[in-house]
């Protein structure tokens, strides 16, 4: 199966303190992957570079067969991101917003506007599709984000904490609704947590801590390894500082 | 054509952006028009203004400093993209442009003159209500003036990139009127021709002098007059180009500003 996303020896610094310490990843073509780490773990640093916010020259990062230092737009192009704060212009509609995102990838007037009824019905939003994001609450603006990330038909998916802030029901609705894409799109997830209960056994799981992936396997498989009942415990097991997720 | 479609997209946002915020087109054009009316009004009696190119007869107060009024919107506008920029950085909107798949002078550059545009938009409009008040200009000075505006926008707006590039938080934001627009404005000819300044203060003259808004009035005031300055013009090009690439190196994740960050948590 080919890699959606190559990150080989990855290494981060922010003045004397390393926040990614070789940090080696391989996601395969339409997989969900969970990325759990506490705050400050590295995540938002890793996901900065994937999405080039910051380049760094120690290791190296193929998105879709693209090299972010050699072909950095086709890197670009083949991600989809929704950060952890929300990047949307509220005084603008839900179509204003979307319809920015599209011309930003260079879509067709005609491209997108199917893409965005496109979008826009998959996650139930077409009827808000002329109002401003400033009425929308906290679920449909998320759902309005993610809609916008999928527009141009990414390879890759990445989501930074996209459940802050919500709550238990929208979280749920949300994630089923991503983990859902994998199968229906054959797009590959990166999602980053902090929160254990985020992570379902059947998700592949890479821990990262203290900028360094201490666990990369289908989380399934780690619970039987460690012998542990569920993620908050084989989590504990893993971190030496014991600090909870 | 992709160019083209996320130019005309970065535009259009704007477009929407300054629609929806309709006080910013009131509040641009009132402070000028205090100016022009209250100001003026005052100064008319105690100044006359003797012939000095580009005008050919004596004119009066208001009537100079109608071109300079225009600047000043350019220049406001320009700090208002600039704090528009660094709301957007805070707010987390920059990074759908940033992590867009075009080359990131392009977009910066896409972004400095979709706010040229509603610079020129706002400067019209100022035109129109000076006109209804009786100050006129040539009518083809209108026409002539559509360059020099835009030049002296994106020179400004350039500033205004530029600073956004290194304010790393919006609260930092007051200290540019401050140290920025008030010394810009009056340190320029927009207010009084810089010969008077030179009787009075030589020093400060020399200053006025070197200023680039000082150029980007002049050449505005020179195309009014169906004119041209050639100092006037090289000047506000060449900022214009000065900083707008440093500002494109402020935002270059490689080198710039924006690499310094601290890391979010």
């Amino acid at each position: 199966m080919s890699l959606a996303l190559n990150v080989d020896s990855l290494r981060y610094r922010y003045q004397q303190k390393w926040v990614l310490d070789n940090v080696n990843l391989q996601l395969e073509q339409g997989q969900f992957y969970a990325l759990l780490g506490p705050n400050g773990a590295g995540k938002s640093t890793l996901f900065n570079l994937l999405c080039q916010l910051l380049q760094t020259r120690d290791g190296a990062i193929d998105v879709a067969g693209h090299s972010t230092l050699k072909a950095p737009r086709k890197a670009l192009a083949a991600l989809g991101i929704v950060f952890q704060q929300s990047t949307l212009d509220l005084d603008l509609t839900v179509q204003q917003n979307l319809e920015y995102h599209a011309s930003l990838h260079g879509m067709s007037s005609k491209a997108s506007k199917a893409a965005i009824e496109r979008e826009l019905a998959r996650f139930e939003l077409i009827d808000r599709k002329k109002d401003s994001v400033r009425s929308l609450n906290g679920g449909h603006r998320r759902r309005v984000e993610i809609a916008r990330a999928l527009l141009h038909d990414p390879a890759i998916l990445l989501l930074d904490e996209a459940s802050v802030g919500l709550d238990m029901p929208t979280r749920d609705s949300i994630n089923q609704h991503i983990r859902g894409l994998c199968e229906s799109r054959g797009i590959t997830v990166l999602s980053s947590t902090h929160l254990v209960d985020e992570v379902l056994p059947e998700d592949h799981l890479i821990l990262l801590h203290q900028g360094k992936i201490l666990l990369d396997k289908p989380c399934q498989q780690a619970l039987d390894d460690e012998q542990v009942g569920g993620v908050k415990s084989l989590y504990r097991n893993l971190t030496t500082s014991g600090e909870a997720a | 054509m992709k160019y083209w479609v996320a130019f005309k997209g970065i535009v259009i946002r704007e477009m929407w952006r300054f629609w929806h915020q309709k006080a910013r087109l009131v509040s641009a054009l009132v402070r000028p028009l205090l100016w022009l009316v209250v100001f003026a009004a005052g100064f008319r009696a105690a100044l006359g203004i003797a012939i000095i190119p580009p005008y050919d007869t004596y004119i009066t107060y208001d009537v100079y400093i109608m071109p300079g009024l225009a600047g000043i919107i350019l220049l406001f506008n320009g700090m208002q993209s600039s704090l528009s920029m660094v709301y957007d950085r805070e707010m987390g909107s920059m990074k759908i442009l940033l992590t867009s798949p075009l080359p990131r002078p392009f977009l910066l550059v896409s972004k400095l003159v979709a706010g040229a545009i509603i610079s020129l938009l706002q400067a019209y409009a100022f035109f129109l209500i000076a006109w209804l008040l009786g100050i006129e200009v040539p009518l083809m000075g209108y026409v002539y003036a559509a360059p020099a505006l835009l030049i002296t926008a994106l020179m400004l707006g350039a500033l205004g990139l530029l600073l956004s590039s290194f304010i790393k938080q919006l609260e930092n934001f007051a200290g540019v009127m401050n140290f920025v627009v008030f010394p810009m404005f009056f340190l320029s000819s927009a207010l009084y021709p810089l010969w008077k300044l030179k009787e009075s203060n030589e020093w400060l003259y020399w200053v006025s002098a070197y200023n680039p808004f000082t150029h980007g009035v002049e050449l505005i005031r020179f195309a009014l007059y169906e004119s041209w300055n050639p100092t006037a013009t090289w000047v506000t090009l060449v900022t214009t180009v000065v900083f707008c690439g440093v500002a494109i190196w402020g935002y270059d994740p490689k080198r710039g500003m924006q690499q310094k960050k601290k890391p979010s948590k």
